[in-house]
Parts: C-alpha cells; sequence; structure tokens
C-alpha cells in the first residue's frame, strides 16, 4: 500500500514536473517578452554632483531624473514590453578621471548605455572611457567639438558643437549690430580656458568680424573657477571695448559680470557665447540689475512647444531654477530612451546603430528631425537670447524669436 | 612680450596700480582667515583641516540669517561670532580633544574627519547650490581714479586691521592670553601651574573659529556660498600663514597682503592662469631664506 502510495506520488511528480517544463519551455520560446518584461534596463547618469560644477551637474542630473520618471510613467521601453528605466547615478566629482572611473563602474553594473557628463573635459574623459567598453555614450551639455572628432563609434551629441555656436554667434551678432547701424568697432573676448574652446572662439571670431570692421583688440583667458575677476575688469577698462563676448560656466559668469558693475564699466553690450549665466533664470532672478540686456548665443528651447513650457512649470515646482542644464540632460535621457525604443534591445551594438540612424523628432529644441553624422545631431541649433524686463527671450532666429533685440543697451 | 615661452603682459600704470590695489583687499580676506587659523596652527600647534569647513558652515549660518531673518551679514557679526566661539570651544571639548588625547598626528586626522563630515552634511542638508546675499551696497563704494572699491572690500580691509589688533591685545594683555601663550610654550609647566589645559585649548580654537566666522560676515556680501567654498580661502590661508610666521597676527596681516598683491600682480603680468605661481615662487623663497617666516621667532 505504502509502496503504491510512493510509486504513484513520484510517477505523479514526474507528469507534473514535466507539464511544468514544458510550460515553461513554451513560455520562453514562445514569449519570450514576458520572460524579459521585469528586467530594468539600466542607464549610468553620470554628473559632477560635487566639486566646482556642482550645480550645474545637480541641475543636469534632475534633468535627465525627470526625463526618466516621465517615461517611466508613460509605460516604459514599449519595444521591450514596457522594461522599466533604471538610473545608475555616478559624481565625477567635477574631475575627469573620476568620471572616467565611474564609467568602468557602471560597465560592472551591466549597464545599456551613459548619458552625462555635463563639462567638455568630463565628457572627452566619460566617452573615452566607454569607447572601451562598446557603451553608447549621449553627452547632454559639452561643447568641444572633439567630443566627437576622434572616431569614437559609441559618442553621440544632440545638442550643437563649439563650432556650431561660434558660427551662429557671429552671424547673430553682425546682423543684430547691423540693424542697429553698425555702432560696434571693437571687441574684447573673456574665455575660461580648461579646453581649447576660448583660443579657438578667439581665432574664428577675429576672422569672422574682420570684414565688418571690428577689431578684436583683447583676449583675456581665466581658469575655472576663478574667484577674481578684478585684474580682468582693469584690463577691459584700460583697452575699452565696445562689446565684450564672454564665454564660461555660471559661477564665473555671475561674477564677471558683478565685477563689471563694481567697477562702474559699461560697455554697449555684453554678447555672450555660451555665457553660463547669461540665460540663467537663477542669475536673472538674485541679479537683476547685472543681468539686464545681456546677450547670448546659447542652447535654448522651443519657446512655443507645450513640451517646454510643461517642463518649465515642472521645474520650478520642484524648486529649481529651468536653464539649459535642465532642457539638455532631459533631452539626452529623451534621446537614448528613443534609442533604445528603436533598437527594441540592450544590446551596446544595436543602441549605437539606433542612435547612428535616429530620426527621433519628438523633443522641444528648436532643431528638426534627428540626423546624426560622426555622433552630431546635424539639425542642432543655437539661438540668440537677450534678458529683457527679467525675462530670458529669444530674439533669433525670426521663426522662434519672442521679442526683438535691445542693442546698444540704453545707457 | 615673449619671455622662455611665457607671454608677459604690459599695461599702464594705472592698471598696475589698480591691480596692486585690489591685491591689497584681497590679501585683506586672505587674512582674515589665516587670523583664525595662525592662532590655532601657530599657537596650539594643531594643523586644523576643518578650517575651510568651518568658514562654509559660517557663510551658511550668515546666508540663512539673511534668508530667513533678514538679518544684514554685518549685523550678523553679533551672533555668527558669538556662535562661531561656543561651537569652537565645543568642538574642541567635545570631540578633537577627547579623540586625540593630545596627539598631533590623531588632531591633524580628526580635524580632516570633522571637514568631511561637515562638507557632506553640508551638501546633503544645502544641496550643491550656489547662494548668494543681496545687499543694497552691494555695488555702492568709492573711486580711487585707478580702480573702484566697494563697501564691502572696504569692510574685509577694515576689519582684518581690527581684529589684528584687538588678537594682538587680548594675546598680549589678558590673563587668559598669557595662558594661552604658557601652554604654547610649556604644556606641562603651565598645567603645574594651575592652568587648565584643556580648556585654554578649547579657549583657542573657540577663538580661531569665531575669528573665521567673522571672516564669513565679511565675505558672503561678495563671495556666493556653496559646500566647496572653504578650499578657495583655506589653502592660500595655511601658506600666509607660514609665510608671516606661525602663530604671528601681525604676519598673518602682512602674509594676505603680500600674498593678495603678488597673485593679482602676477596675474596680470603672466595670466590668469599662470599668474597664481608667483605665489609658490614667494612662498619658496621665504622658506629658503627665512624659514621661520617674516614676522616668526626661531626656533630654540
Amino acid at each position: 500500500m505504502t509502496k503504491d502510495i510512493k510509486t504513484k506520488t513520484r510517477r505523479e511528480f514526474m507528469k507534473t514536473a514535466a507539464a511544468g517544463s514544458v510550460v515553461a519551455a513554451t513560455g520562453i520560446a514562445g514569449f519570450p517578452h514576458i520572460a524579459k518584461a521585469a528586467a530594468p534596463v539600466k542607464i549610468g547618469v553620470i554628473h559632477p554632483v560635487t566639486g566646482w560644477a556642482q550645480y550645474s551637474g545637480s541641475q543636469c542630473r534632475f534633468g535627465a531624473m525627470t526625463a526618466l520618471e516621465e517615461i517611466n510613467a508613460a509605460g516604459g521601453i514599449k519595444s521591450l514590453n514596457g522594461a522599466k528605466l533604471e538610473a545608475l547615478l555616478g559624481d565625477a566629482q567635477s574631475k575627469p578621471e573620476v568620471g572616467a572611473a565611474e564609467v568602468d563602474k557602471m560597465n560592472e553594473a551591466g549597464v545599456s548605455s551613459i548619458m552625462g557628463a555635463y563639462a567638455s573635459n568630463i565628457c572627452l574623459a566619460t566617452t573615452q572611457a566607454a569607447a572601451k567598453y562598446g557603451i553608447p555614450h549621449v553627452v547632454d551639455v559639452g561643447v568641444s567639438d572633439k567630443i566627437v572628432s576622434r572616431g569614437l563609434t559609441n559618442t553621440f551629441r544632440f545638442k550643437p558643437g563649439f563650432g556650431t555656436y561660434t558660427k551662429v554667434g557671429i552671424e547673430t551678432f553682425i546682423a543684430i549690430n547691423r540693424a542697429a547701424g553698425s555702432p560696434t568697432k571693437r571687441i574684447a573676448l573673456v574665455h575660461e580656458n580648461t579646453t581649447g574652446f576660448g583660443a579657438g572662439m578667439a581665432k574664428l571670431v577675429t576672422e569672422g568680424l574682420k570684414p565688418e570692421g571690428i577689431e578684436v583688440v583683447e583676449v583675456l583667458a581665466h581658469p575655472t573657477p576663478n574667484k577674481d575677476f578684478r585684474n580682468i575688469a582693469l584690463k577691459l577698462k584700460e583697452v575699452d571695448p565696445d562689446v565684450i563676448i564672454p564665454s564660461h560656466y555660471y559661477s564665473d559668469g555671475v561674477l564677471f559680470l558683478r565685477t563689471l558693475m563694481r567697477q562702474k564699466f559699461r560697455p554697449k553690450a555684453i554678447y555672450s557665447i555660451l555665457g553660463g549665466a547669461s540665460s540663467q533664470y537663477r542669475f536673472v532672478k538674485e541679479f537683476p540689475e547685472a543681468a539686464k540686456y545681456v546677450l547670448d548665443c546659447t542652447d535654448w528651447v522651443d519657446p512655443k512647444k507645450q513640451s517646454a513650457i510643461d517642463l518649465r512649470k515642472k521645474t520650478e515646482a520642484a524648486g529649481k531654477h529651468f536653464n539649459y542644464e535642465v532642457f539638455l540632460g532631459y533631452l539626452a535621457m529623451q534621446f537614448t530612451a528613443a534609442s533604445i525604443e528603436q533598437a527594441g534591445s540592450t544590446d551596446h551594438e544595436k543602441i549605437t546603430e539606433a542612435m547612428a540612424t535616429s530620426t527621433w523628432d519628438g523633443h522641444h529644441m528648436p532643431y528638426g528631425p534627428t540626423k546624426m553624422v560622426n555622433g552630431q545631431n546635424q539639425g542642432a541649433q543655437p539661438v540668440g537670447t537677450q534678458i529683457l524686463n527679467n525675462e530670458i527671450e529669444v530674439i533669433s532666429p525670426k521663426e522662434f524669436a519672442t521679442a526683438k533685440a535691445v542693442f546698444p543697451r540704453p545707457s | 612680450m615673449e619671455f622662455l615661452g611665457i607671454t608677459l603682459n604690459f599695461y599702464s600704470w594705472q592698471t598696475i596700480f589698480g591691480s596692486a590695489i585690489s591685491g591689497v583687499f584681497l590679501g585683506s580676506i586672505y587674512a582674515l582667515v589665516a587670523l583664525g587659523l595662525t592662532l590655532i596652527y601657530g599657537v596650539l600647534h594643531i594643523i586644523n583641516f576643518a578650517h575651510g569647513a568651518l568658514l562654509m558652515l559660517s557663510m551658511y549660518a550668515v546666508f540663512f540669517l539673511w534668508h530667513i531673518f533678514g538679518i544684514d551679514p554685518y549685523v550678523a557679526l553679533l551672533i555668527v561670532v558669538p556662535g562661531g566661539y561656543i561651537f569652537g570651544y565645543g568642538l574642541q571639548r567635545s570631540i578633537i580633544g577627547k579623540i586625540s588625547h593630545g596627539r598631533d598626528e590623531i588632531v591633524l586626522l580628526v580635524t580632516l574627519g570633522v571637514s568631511i563630515v561637515i562638507e557632506n552634511v553640508s551638501l546633503f542638508s544645502f544641496s550643491a547650490t550656489e547662494r548668494s546675499v543681496r545687499v543694497p551696497y552691494d555695488l555702492d563704494g568709492i573711486d580711487l581714479g585707478v580702480t573702484y572699491v566697494v563697501y564691502p572690500e572696504l569692510a574685509a580691509l577694515g576689519a582684518s586691521l581690527l581684529i589684528t589688533l584687538l588678537l594682538w591685545l587680548f594675546i598680549d594683555k589678558t590673563d587668559t592670553g598669557k595662558a594661552i601663550r604658557a601652554v604654547a610654550k610649556e604644556r606641562q609647566g603651565a598645567q603645574l601651574m594651575g592652568i587648565n589645559v584643556e580648556h585654554i585649548f578649547a579657549v583657542s580654537f573657540g577663538i580661531g573659529t569665531a575669528c573665521v566666522a567673522a571672516a564669513a560676515c565679511l565675505l558672503v556680501p561678495t563671495y556666493p556660498v556653496h559646500p566647496q567654498i572653504g578650499y578657495l580661502f583655506v589653502l592660500i590661508a595655511f601658506t600666509v600663514v607660514v609665510l608671516g610666521g606661525m602663530g604671528s597676527f601681525i604676519g598673518a596681516l602682512v602674509g594676505g597682503f603680500l600674498i593678495g598683491i603678488t597673485e593679482q600682480l602676477g596675474r596680470l603680468f603672466l595670466g590668469e592662469s599662470l599668474g597664481v605661481i608667483t605665489i609658490s615662487v614667494i612662498f619658496i623663497l621665504v622658506l629658503l631664506f627665512r624659514p621661520t617666516g617674516l614676522f616668526g621667532q626661531r626656533l630654540s
């Protein structure tokens, strides 16, 4: 009796196990997406959230995480059966070598792609480190053209590079100056020197403005961060340019413009090319006098797009200032997710291929559809902005403009 | 003009003079930060790595007093300076003194640990966002012809001179000051004379922290506050202390001015990045030819 029961039980067990195996095998083979659905897609999010660039890095991270939360709330990656995005956060500590070390850690953690890492010098290090492992890397803010000109097939930048900013910046300035009767004869450049950006810009600006009869009378480089701009202000007072073109990060931008005010030096205009502080609501709010009439050639959203208006509201509701760091971080995460969606896979090569062939246009920038050539989005363009009545207005191109430029600034 | 591959810039005497004057004002800020350090570092031989973190913490205190209660940074001196003294006294008495058992190498590690804790707690609590105080007199000042000097810069210069004088009088003329000197010279002997050494250590640390709190009140109208701000000034303040002579208040003041002027003129002629090496050049020269510093006493 006992033997029968035991035999029966064993047989039953064997039958059940066999049936279970068939069901499981059918499930995996017949419906692979069901088996993989639970696995989140890991994305490395590297920014400098400590060190000199901590504010900007935190803003970028906020933008990226806002996009990630929205994508997950909207159902995740649909081609991966609703797989959620999972951010692996890394702190580059405002140092390129630390950023590169974060990439190593993220590779071990099995990320599908990486986005970041704010400053050009950090981006140069993180993209190179990611290239070792073949991990696709989307650069959010870094402007140096070296980022996409080293033949790294894993590196993509959705926004413009330095050459485009300078070209558009010169064209926009010439148009503004001509419209005002060409009052500018002498220009001075003030730039940070952590990358070759400033030196390259000086050459292009000098060549670009020469046909207009405008001379570059002084080029002043400074380290980042710079704790004192009094010397630079004194040098500028001595050469007395009509217009100053600054180009640096936020905290240096604020200190520089405040120092000019303290030294009672008011040129006809401050026309930044990537001025850092020159199109930041925080600067406008904290130092409205120094911010008034400052012009900038920079990244800005299409002010008429509802998604951009919604992101600004969301950012301000979170107690943050809406700025380029937020919407470029947001954009880089959106582009990463769109590419994973297109690839339908977390495989590095497939995502890289999707990024390289992307025609994604679901963004809120004044760009048009995506077209990557050697990792650089060809449609990306900066816009001209000016701080008028404590608001950042777009003054060019015309199709996106919300106000007319005030130049020279009223005395 | 090129010299040994270095581009030398030349400017008018007005710009050079203006730069030197701006160096005096920058130097007064260095001196303010160095005064507290020289008391702790020079007199008590405590290498206080937490000095920068304490400066940052004091600057946050000044910022929040202004932001929440609308208290002007200069009025905040009346709250932050005594607060700094109490905090410094408590820190030495309850943490640094207890853990270090009087051993210098442990003091060094404890102050380093305290600085890491303060910086990370600040980063967690206040975030990385830079915060600035807006005062109505921020852009007002006097025109010296070659440069314009705003009132916060004049206040920093005046305060550095006044605090130096007060510290010198305190150390030289009061009983507590004499006790501090006695402890610095001969700890065991002072104890045998009935001086409470632990109390004197804490008083000195408290005064040093009060000095850095005063510096914070004078810095906030000019500089933004963030968790890393201490580093901008403290590394140079260490140089100022060694240059001026350890434990010398006059040395800290003169050293601050010397470094400030050297740095500004160096940056004027050699450029903003390369110019700061002049600080290291001056520092090395002083160590080579006068190792005790400009106003330091020769060890017997």
